[in-house]
């Protein structure tokens, strides 16, 4: 056995050039022949790479989609986000029990099928969905779950299932980012002009990064531009894991030609050589397509040496898959993972513009910030300000799901107003928006009339709609789950507070809880949100905050209105003690 | 020499040199910054976020924060002290901390943490989460019911005694001190002597059949405050 995994290892070790920063393909590869992570290989990689068994270990046990245990030959990952299970996510989960004869977490005894949870998949639009070794299935009911079962155990491929297709519920295309386009025009445009002309046109378009923080493009370019290092690199943030969030997806199966032309656009802005892409593992099944455009951008000089015939501008652009962590997508984490690491997030400054992959300057760009700028060099600043807002020039994809009867992307202009969104989406009833996803906000409709843009009510893109049918603390209370999950841990507020605070609102919602616990609840909140590292913890109190805020009348016929309610039951608590020493408690009071 | 620059911490006016960090130029300044994760010789770790001020109205930490003219920071103030304590109160929920038997006591940075920053009894939920004690080596005991993930041993080990001897394993609040190992820590090159084996702050990193060699009155933190020493200077 040892001697088998050894030669695939070393082989393996040897493909990725015995390169330490390539850890995580490495041990993407090993996981894909072997079927998961024995100890022996945990303790062979190093071997090969010359590095320590624990950087392995540590590597390896932070990503949720690399396995310790053995799995089975077919994962089936069943997304159980916020909106899918309001879709009814549990009751397809309990289906695939029932047929497969096993719990969530298990492994049938035959080897063949390995029932697992996921959280959002990118598919909030037609869910429930699952994927199923990677292949996405969407819109499942319990009913179809036995016939799916059957046919994975009998060994057919998950891509030949009626289930295994993905809309593109592309709702409403706009003039930015869904308009037809001419393949190498940006790119053409750009290098008619000089990398600083460039970046100037970038900032007169005023656009800024479509990934959360609104940071000005132009400024983040210029920045990176002029920092000093041996290389400067240009990545594309295609982690999109916010809950809710899916226009990353559409956009990388409708037009990735767009989001290349920008990074290429971008590599000669930075005086770049290397692009990358750090694709979260969910949406693998992109890979091939995305592949395919890049090899053909290749073939027409696009992409490789010399592009368009300018002496001297060679820019390439490698694909790097992810391994299943929310926080990758936080810019500095995204990069320690880009370095075969665990992902977690660095204190700045020095911010990735200065030192960023491999400690050179680094600019990080979300998909939807990169095909912006590949329209605005092939159309103009002038053009892209003219739509939108003062202060938020262009359009914005928003990924609607929930509770509407047009789930999907819309290419809207920024200044929006809630209502309207939600009457274009078929969500007039709406009791609530998750505005932002879970890091964002949850408005009531008193604040349906504000904007979305960055002046008001800024959004990377996640809008899910809750109908007034809707247990609206019972989602936060699944959001902050999802916090818990996805805290990288490496901080005090966050890995402890998180936690904590999920304990500490589930006593609240279970009834259990006071007005003194709201205020603690609160408090505690406050302190993840101040003392936190990174964005992740700086915002994962939001769904409580928020909702304490919006919302208090929910929170407040929660409680109870005594002082303090214990959070056990005494007398179960003390069952066993008195069953030992055959004692009876003493009677309170 | 380079030049100084000025600033401010909690109303006082300090210089400071370029290139230090909030917390270097405060030290040097006698102002203590409460800390747990950071120690002297290492790199900062990021970890426990109790050196956390507001710099200009913005929370940073200042173990890793540079110094820049003008700043005005705030640190012992009410606000940031009740922030502190939190944490501190956390980092007692999220583990099994059991000061008055711990041989640690007294030499303990998270106990006399608590009593600097007036953490009386908690008001979070304890975890009461079983964690791992790794007793195989010959002298000394990981405790993980004590650790607090403050990184020093994996770094110290990395970097002082240039052994990588610790790392961290899992994420989120199932993140542990790992050893570098198949299983456990007499299978490595680990030394009562390392300068890791000296670095926690806590019971975790614990000498064998040494537990309360020192007498109560003279324990680390029986004479004085932590950050006394900074206060001192
Ligand atoms: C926890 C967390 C998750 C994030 N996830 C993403 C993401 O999936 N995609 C993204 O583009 N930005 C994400 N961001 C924001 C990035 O850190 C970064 O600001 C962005 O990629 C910059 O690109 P932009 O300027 O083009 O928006 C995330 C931030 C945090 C704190
Ligand atoms: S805030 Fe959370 S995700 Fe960010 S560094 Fe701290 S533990 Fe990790």
């Amino acid at each position: 056995m040892t001697e088998n995994y050894s030669e695939i290892i070393n082989e393996v070790v040897e493909q990725f050039g015995k390169d330490r920063s390539r850890l995580m393909d490495i041990t993407r590869a090993v996981h894909a022949k072997l079927g998961y992570l024995p100890e022996e290989a945990i303790g062979l990689i190093p071997k090969a790479l010359g590095i320590h068994r624990v950087e392995v270990r540590d590597m390896a046990s932070f990503y949720a989609f690399f396995s310790r245990e053995p799995q089975g030959r077919t994962v089936i990952r069943l997304c159980n986000s916020v909106v899918e299970r309001m879709k009814g996510a549990d009751a397809v989960a309990k289906a695939f029990e029932k047929a497969a004869g096993i719990k969530f977490g298990q492994t049938t005894a035959d080897g063949m099928l390995t029932l697992e949870y996921t959280a959002c998949i990118g598919l909030s639009d037609q869910a429930p969905a699952a994927l199923v070794n990677g292949t996405p299935l969407t819109n499942l009911c319990p009913a179809d779950v036995p016939a799916i079962v059957q046919a994975l155990k009998a060994g057919k491929s998950p891509r030949e299932l009626p289930q295994a297709r993905v809309d593109l519920n592309l709702r409403q295309p706009g003039p930015v980012i869904f308009a037809p386009m001419q393949r190498g025009a940006a790119v053409r445009r750009a290098l008619n002009m000089s990398p600083e002309e460039v970046i100037k046109e970038m900032n007169a378009s005023r656009v800024r990064g479509r990934g959360g923080a609104g940071f000005p493009t132009a400024m983040k370019w210029d920045f990176c531009r002029k920092a000093e290092g041996g290389a400067h690199y240009i990545v594309c943030n295609a982690d999109e894991g916010e809950p809710g969030t899916f226009k990353d997806r559409v956009i990388l199966a409708q037009c990735p030609d767009l989001v290349f032309e920008g990074m290429t656009v971008a590599g000669y802005a930075l005086g770049a050589v290397e692009g990358l892409v750090y694709l979260r593992a969910e949406y693998e099944y992109l890979l091939p397509s995305l592949e395919q455009c890049l090899a053909k951008r290749r073939s027409l000089g696009l992409l490789g040496e010399n592009i368009c015939g300018l002496e001297g501008f060679n820019f390439d652009i490698r694909i790097q898959l992810g391994a299943g962590a929310y926080v990758c997508g936080e810019e500095s984490a995204l990069i320690e993972s880009l370095e075969g690491k665990r992902g977690a997030p660095r204190d700045r400054p020095p911010f990735p513009v200065q030192k960023g992959y491999k400690n050179e300057p680094t600019a990080v760009n979300n998909v939807e910030t990169l095909c912006c700028a590949a329209r605005i060099m092939e159309k103009g600043a002038a053009w892209f300000n003219a739509i939108g807002t003062k202060d938020s020039t262009g359009t914005k994809l928003v990924s609607v799901s929930g509770d509407c009867e047009k789930p999907g992307v819309y290419e809207i202009q920024y200044g929006m107003s809630v209502d309207a969104l939600l009457q274009l989406v078929g969500g007039q009833n709406a009791q609530a928006v998750q505005m932002a996803g879970p890091s964002g906000q949850c408005l009531a409709p008193k604040d349906f009339g504000r904007s979305i843009c960055f002046e008001d009510l800024p959004t990377g893109g996640s809008v899910i709609v809750f109908g007034p049918q809707r247990d609206v603390l019972e989602c936060m209370h699944q959001f902050l789950e999802f916090f818990v999950e996805e805290s990288c841990g490496w901080c005090a507020p966050c890995r402890a507070g998180t936690t904590l605070m999920c304990k500490m609102v589930e006593k609240v919602l279970e009834g259990k809880g006071t007005r003194n616990d709201l205020r603690q609840i609160e408090t505690l909140g406050n302190t993840i949100k101040t003392m936190s590292r990174c964005g992740l913890g700086q915002t994962a109190a939001n769904p409580i905050l928020t909702t304490l805020r919006n919302f208090s009348n929910l929170w407040d016929a929660k409680v109870r209105s005594e002082d303090y309610v214990a959070p056990f039951d005494l007398k179960k608590a003390l069952q066993e003690a008195c069953a030992v020493t055959g004692q009876k408690p003493h009677a309170e009071e | 020499m380079s030049q100084q620059l000025k600033i401010v911490i909690d109303g006082k006016e300090i210089s400071a040199g370029p290139g230090q960090t909030i917390m270097e130029a405060a030290d040097a300044a006698g102002i203590y910054i409460p800390r747990l994760c950071f120690h002297e010789g290492l790199p900062p770790g990021g970890h426990c976020r109790l050196c956390t001020v507001k710099v200009n109205g913005r929370p940073v930490s200042a173990c890793t924060f540079p110094v820049a003219e003008g700043q005005v920071i705030e640190n012992a103030s009410e606000e940031m002290t009740a922030l502190r304590r939190k944490i501190v109160e956390m980092l007692f929920c999220e583990g099994n901390h059991y000061c008055p038997s711990c041989e640690a006591s007294g030499n303990c940075e998270l106990q006399a943490m608590a009593y600097r920053l007036g953490l009386l009894n908690p008001q979070l939920p304890y975890l009461r989460k079983p964690r791992e004690l790794d007793a195989s080596h010959k002298d000394i005991y990981v405790d993980r019911n004590r650790c607090i993930l403050c990184g020093r041993c994996v770094r110290a080990s990395k970097l002082l005694d240039g052994k990588t001897v610790f790392g961290f394993e899992g994420r989120g609040i199932n993140k542990r001190v790992a050893v570098d190992a198949e299983r456990s820590l007499n299978e490595t090159p680990f030394s009562v002597t390392d300068q890791a084996a000296k670095i926690c702050p806590t019971g975790c990193l614990t000498l064998k059949r040494k537990g309360w060699a020192i007498p109560v009155g003279q324990r680390a933190f029986d004479k004085g405050p932590i950050g006394a020493d900074i206060e001192r200077k």
